[in-house]
């Protein structure tokens, strides 16, 4: 009995000594402020930081091989808390939003095809570059709804993915993964949008879509701020120039510009750019702006009915259409 | 007659090939305009030698090869060059063609003849004129012939097999072309066989023709040293080339990029040796071949000799259009034809036949759940698992699938046309080959 038990802890003995020793030999070093970090991000692994995950990243924000506001879908906020913990200072951070740059819907795109395959958009494609009509169009088939890490895409009954601007966070998952190159990251203040990437001439796009961009330039030559050009027969918005004054909007034949700004937009006035030329209160047609000879002019926001006559004649590009808060 | 092996796997879909068979070939009608993709081949694509306004004769050359895998294109008739733009390609994207407008007068070219006595010209002249005359597999892969018959240093050649299998259900294309014309198939094999100073020679066609057998036979004469003919069973795909490797040599080209000539054999198709033999002794460059346009859908199925460029339409009228509603136009056989939406394409160097199904007869057909069955498994001619490699492409499981060795697969279909749940598994695997390549071309 005796012998059993001393045995028994002799090799219990043994063995923690060899587990013990063995534990602080081999031990692995890990830096605790990785592990820290790593509690801060999202958790998401969407890969937008250009690393393979957030475990990845973690690492190499501590070991100073990644910025410390490359995490896209944490934003500013988790910049912020990254910051904090490695004592460095708060870079400002950008923030974008997926926007869809088609409005080609089953009722406005006509089809080449009956499509009977793989239900994915990658997959679609190898047949016959999918069976859109439009080769540049939107398939409709949900790649992005499915590889979308935070569940801001959802299919709607036209066929076209809709994208929750909350709960995008600009990671760019779809982007990547879309086979047309139809999604496009965007700055998250932009409001208005080109919604098509059709190169095709005019006649081309009529004949497959109703509302495609047909190139006719209507855009470019209304857009106050040079905004919008024509690349290749296609509408193109440079959004560092768009002063989201809507004017493109109405001015599309096709309908194909859109604009987020729902309410009324107010006009505002820069004053540091105004010169007081007064072209927009002479423009204004409901003289809702006023303002002393030479001086800084006013906008009586009771009066603006944001129709952005004065946006377009204004010769320093002191007006922007505004959303009142 | 040699022993013949058995490769694993495979299906027996019916033939159907009683539609065309016994119809000779005819010339088709030259349509209005012709339409000469620059990319018909693997390889790099033709630059245009010729600009809009021009005007062009039979046999002229209009694009210029690029690089060593690659072969110029011919205009196919005389006329004038319309425009140089992109156009519909049997491969289901637009790609860049030179639109001729035929003159009728089908002038030719004015420049080398052929050489009659091809045994005075050395490999290297061969091979020169094989490419210059822009020959590629007619079998439908349209791999340059020249690359196929320079094999390199290391990888000696013993054996040179002449494909006419032709075990995709509805074509007869090849077996006409074996029927009406054997001694250029045969006289083809010779040039072959001089490039690469091989002795040995098969030529393999299925036991379901047996007069393109007697007559390939007859041309060589009853104790012909020159070459084995090789009847084989009738089972799909027997005309792949790794598996009429193991059916009548009995090597196994080595699985994951292994190519036939590391185990010493060429494979080229009737149709190849056919133009070979055209090239070579009478100079004329590859700018037309023999379609079988047929299908349950068409009036009246043919097997026609088409000018390289005509627009698929056009033997469709020639053939009697349309039976009823069309269902499916498929360029190739049913089994690995691409479908076409749009009657506008061409046909080009691969194109052996084009094939319509009516309405009736397509079924849409909805996928239901894999029950492990293991049809795909058992009929596959490459030893994959198809079941597998489609089930990871439809989780998005790429790095699984090529685990897998999906890229091994040859596409030949007989998984998906036996799966009894109707998966798509051909599109799946295909849908995993094309992610894994865009993933290696990134890295």
């Amino acid at each position: 009995m005796i012998e059993a038990v001393l045995t028994l802890s002799g090799i219990g003995l043994v063995a923690s000594l060899g587990l013990g020793l063995a534990a602080r030999k081999f031990a692995v070093r890990r830096n605790p402020l990785i592990e820290r970090v790593e509690q801060i991000l999202p958790g998401a692994n969407c890969g937008a930081c250009g690393t393979a995950g957030c475990s990845a990243f973690a690492k190499a924000v501590v070991e100073g091989e990644a910025p410390l506001n490359a995490c896209v879908p944490g934003g500013q906020e988790v910049a912020r808390l990254i910051a904090e913990l490695m004592g460095a200072a708060v870079p400002s951070t950008e923030s974008y939003v997926a926007v869809l740059l088609c409005k080609g819907g089953k009722g406005e795109a006509r089809s080449k095809f009956e499509y009977d395959g793989v239900s994915d958009c990658r997959a679609a494609v190898l047949v016959s570059g999918g069976d859109k009509g439009c080769a540049y169009g939107c398939l409709g088939l949900g790649t992005c709804e499915r590889v979308c890490p935070f569940g801001a895409i959802h299919m709607d009954e036209d066929g076209l993915p809709v994208i929750d601007r909350e709960t995008c966070t600009g990671c760019g998952v779809c982007v990547k993964n879309c086979p047309k190159g139809v999604l496009l990251l965007a700055p998250r203040e932009a409001s208005v949008h080109i919604r098509c990437h059709s190169h095709d001439k005019g006649a081309q796009v009529k004949r497959v879509c109703t509302v495609g961009c047909i190139g006719c330039g209507a855009c470019v030559r209304i857009c106050p701020y040079e905004a919008i050009t024509l690349d290749d027969g296609l509408a193109v918005m440079d959004y560092t120039r768009c002063r989201q004054c809507g004017l493109c909007v109405d001015s599309c034949p096709t309908g194909n510009i859109t604009s987020l700004v729902s309410q009324t937009p107010k006009a505002r006035i820069d004053p540091e750019r105004c010169k007081g030329h007064a072209l927009c209160e002479a423009a204004c047609p409901v003289d809702a702006i006023s303002g002393e000879p030479g001086k800084t002019r006013l906008v009586d926001e009771e009066r603006c009915i944001g129709c952005r006559i004065c946006c377009s004649v204004c010769p320093v590009h002191a007006i922007a259409m505004v959303n009142p808060d | 007659m040699s022993k013949v092996f058995r490769f694993k796997g495979g299906v027996h879909p019916r033939d159907r090939k009683e539609l065309s068979r016994d119809k000779a070939i005819e010339p088709a009608p030259l349509p209005e305009r012709l339409v000469v993709p620059l990319s018909q081949h693997i390889g790099a694509p033709c630059e245009p030698v010729v600009s809009q306004g021009d005007t062009v004769k039979k046999g002229q050359k209009i694009g210029e090869a690029r690089g060593f895998v690659s072969v110029p294109v011919h205009a196919p008739t005389s006329g004038k060059v319309i425009k140089i733009d992109s156009f519909p390609h049997p491969l289901g994207k637009d790609l860049p063609a030179i639109e001729i407008e035929p003159d009728g007068l089908d002038t030719c070219a004015d420049g080398a003849g052929g050489q009659e006595d091809f045994a005075s010209l050395s490999p290297d002249e061969l091979r020169a004129i094989i490419r210059e005359k822009g020959i590629v597999g007619m079998g439908g892969a349209t791999f340059p012939t020249h690359v196929k018959l320079s094999p390199p240093e290391g990888k000696p050649i013993d054996t040179l097999i002449i494909n006419g299998a032709e075990c995709e259900p509805y074509l007869t294309a090849d077996y006409r072309l074996m029927l009406e014309e054997p001694e250029k198939v045969i006289t083809g094999m010779r040039i072959m066989k001089t490039i690469l100073g091989v002795e040995r020679a098969f030529i393999a066609i299925e036991k379901n023709k047996p007069e393109a057998i007697d007559a390939v036979k007859g041309v060589l004469g009853p104790d012909s040293r020159e070459a084995t003919v090789v009847p084989l069973e009738v089972k799909y795909p027997q005309g792949a080339e790794k598996q009429l490797i193991k059916t009548i040599v009995n090597r196994e080209v080595p699985p994951s990029g292994g190519l036939p000539m590391d185990v010493g054999v060429l494979v080229q198709n009737v149709g190849t040796a056919a133009a070979v033999d055209q090239a070579v002794r009478l100079g004329i460059p590859l700018i037309e071949r023999v379609v079988t346009v047929t299908g349950e859908g068409i009036r009246e199925p043919k097997n026609l000799r088409v000018r390289i460029g005509t627009p698929v339409g056009s033997l469709l009228e020639a053939c009697g259009g349309f039976r009823e509603t069309p269902g499916k136009l498929v360029l190739g056989g049913p089994m690995m034809g691409i479908s076409q939406y749009t009657t506008e394409v061409p046909v080009i160097k691969g194109t052996s036949g084009v094939l319509v199904l009516p309405r009736s007869r397509v079924r849409l057909e909805e996928a239901r759940t894999c029950i492990r069955c293991g049809t795909c498994v058992r009929v596959c001619p490459m030893n994959l698992l198809p079941n597998f490699i489609g089930t990871f492409a439809s989780r998005g499981l790429f790095d699984q699938a090529e685990r897998y060795y999906a890229l091994d697969c040859i596409e030949c279909g007989s998984c998906a046309f036996s799966c009894p749940a109707k998966i798509p598994l051909v599109h799946l695997i295909k849908y995993a080959k094309a992610e894994i390549m865009a993933k290696k071309r990134k890295k």
